[in-house]
């Protein structure tokens, strides 16, 4: 297992988000986390690379998140060592506000990265299928691009760091369908090569790119299963009424 | 709604049940946008009058004073030789002392308590005296700069004092400033670099900084601009108005233009307004050059970042 969460309960202040849920993330495969609004999906998201810790008041209350075998709350764990291991691509794409080319390049140059920058760059660009739009304006602005290409530019950031696993969060929720049709096919590509674990309102969607797929209510762990199966034949009433649209 | 004919209204504009209970007084909201902007633009009006006003009315008294002598020499009892060459170079000394000191000090009170300070109550606690601090009289400073560095640490009536004391009394404008700049960041660009395993420090210095840094340079253009045209404090940490030298050390006594515009309009001879109010461009024009860098400064840095 890559990622992996046990008996996790989450809480910020005295509010618990998460109850008791557990989750693994396998190697190359896509995992998606659905479920209604503020059903605790992107705060278990993000406790795996630890971004919860810029929440005020957000804490661990039990259990354990591990990558690969690692205590993430560990305190001998530098959560800057998981974070390089662990990438994320937000809901909101977040370019820096400087060029393609430093879009990619940071994140390795601050982590000490000694190769060959220029191809860095065009490699991840490429897997992120954005190379063939952008390749004669890499010192162009980053913020001057689509919605939807400045997302793929976050993904290339990502990738840029060579991380084991990519947390997304809701990374089609900003942007149109063709856009979001690109992302989907990104994803399915990526995974050959990375472990990816995706939050996200739209149903169909994870049903489209996922091998697994995870249903959260009201901060418990409803149904955790292989994708064809929660969607074709779901064991709990409550997955199949939140896939039937019946709620949320 | 009122209608003469209430079929033909209907008719045209297809009117529902709700549209009854709309009472839409178009005329009098209108006559209230009207009015409002009437009573905005009149304010600025006045505002621009009086600066115009007052900008013609020195320019009119100092203007024939103004030459090369005025700004080479050094004060005297007759108008006709007095000169501001000490005060302009204890102007420039003190607000360059007072620049050196609060800039580095402000920033860096700001990036704490907007970026790592926890937020507790303590935090707001500090937060909300450091908006006070902004209200005081700068005559307080004055007496603050005089007993804590004048006589504590022993410095004397010099311009490290007078330094200290505007870097003091300028400090909460840098840092209210700095933090206004500093939130106003995306926190999509903080999360994007914490998020590629950069620390804090990382974060801070290669994005959040120079994101803020437009903002956080005009908080610090207006605080010097203050500091440079405040006469009160430095009457109290010891600016004198006859000085005949230049300032060869941090520990000279000094003079300032507003100390000097001071001293020479309160005097009772014709000729000495005139020399103050030539002193006056002086300082104005020192000031606006100051302001003009920092805009053209801020322009080409937000061209740089934008979002």
């Amino acid at each position: 297992m890559v990622l992996s969460a046990k008996d996790v309960t989450l809480a910020y202040g005295e509010k618990r988000i998460v109850k008791n849920v557990s989750l693994d993330v396998g190697t190359a495969t896509v995992t998606a986390l659905i479920g209604p609004s503020g059903c605790g999906k992107s705060t278990l998201l993000r406790t795996f690379n630890r971004m919860n810790d810029f929440v005020p008041e957000f804490r661990l209350v039990s259990g354990q998140v591990t990558y690969r075998d690692l205590d993430v709350y560990s305190s001998k764990v530098d959560p800057v060592y998981i974070r390089r291991r662990v990438g994320m691509v937000f809901q909101k794409p977040n370019p820096f506000p400087s060029t393609i080319y430093k879009n990619i390049t940071w994140g390795p140059s601050i982590n000490g990265f000694v190769g060959d920058y220029d191809q860095l760059v065009e490699s991840s660009l490429r897997r992120a299928a954005l190379w063939d739009e952008v390749k004669d304006k890499l010192n162009s602005s980053g913020i001057a691009l689509s919605g939807g290409q400045q997302q793929r530019l976050c993904i290339a950031r990502a990738i840029a760091m060579d991380p084991d696993v990519i947390l997304m969060d809701e990374p089609c929720s900003a942007l149109d369908p063709a856009s979001t049709a690109r992302i989907e096919e990104l994803i399915k590509e990526l995974s050959e090569r990375y472990s990816i674990l995706i939050v996200t309102h739209n149903m169909q969607q994870a049903a489209r790119i996922s091998d697994h797929t995870a249903f959260m209510f009201q901060g418990e762990m409803v149904e955790y299963a292989a994708t064809k199966q929660i969607f074709n034949t779901p064991k709990q009433k409550l997955t199949e009424d939140y896939i039937m649209g019946r709620f949320g | 709604m009122t209608s003469s004919d209430p079929q033909k209204t209907a008719a045209l504009t297809q009117t529902t049940e709700l549209d009854s209970q709309f009472v839409d007084n178009l005329t009098r909201r209108r006559l209230q946008a009207t009015l409002f902007h009437g009573i905005i633009s009149l304010a600025t009006a006045a505002v621009v009058t009086l600066l115009v006003l007052l900008l013609f009315k020195i320019w009119h008294d100092g203007q024939s004073y103004l030459n090369w002598d005025f700004l080479k020499n050094f004060p005297s009892r007759a108008a006709s030789r007095a000169g501001i060459a000490s005060a302009l170079a204890g102007s420039m000394a003190i607000i360059t002392m007072t620049a050196m000191i609060s800039v580095a000090l402000g920033i860096g009170a700001a990036l704490y308590l907007e970026e790592l300070a926890p937020k507790t109550r303590a935090g707001r606690f500090i937060e909300m005296n450091i908006a006070n601090l902004c209200g005081v009289p700068s005559l307080v400073y004055g007496i603050l700069g005089l007993a804590v560095f004048v006589r504590f640490f022993g410095f004397g009536r010099s311009i490290l004092a007078a330094g200290f004391t505007l870097a003091i009394m300028i400090l909460p404008i840098i840092i209210i400033a700095s933090r206004e700049s500093l939130r106003s960041v995306p926190n999509g660009i903080r999360m994007a670099a914490l998020a590629l395993g950069a620390t804090r420090w990382q974060t801070t210095w290669h994005h959040l900084l120079p994101a803020a840094a437009p903002g956080i340079l005009t908080g610090i253009i207006l605080a010097l601009s203050r500091a440079l045209g405040e006469a009160a404090p430095l009457i109290l940490v010891g600016g004198v108005t006859y000085i005949a030298f230049l300032p060869e050390s941090a520990f000279d006594s000094f003079t300032t233009l507003p100390i000097q515009i001071f001293n020479w309009a309160g005097r009772p001879q014709e000729e000495f307004h005139g020399i103050a109010a030539a002193a006056i461009i002086v300082l104005m024009g020192l000031v606006l050059m100051t302001n003009a860098l920092a805009i053209l400064i801020r322009s080409r840095m937000e061209r740089k970042h934008r979002w």
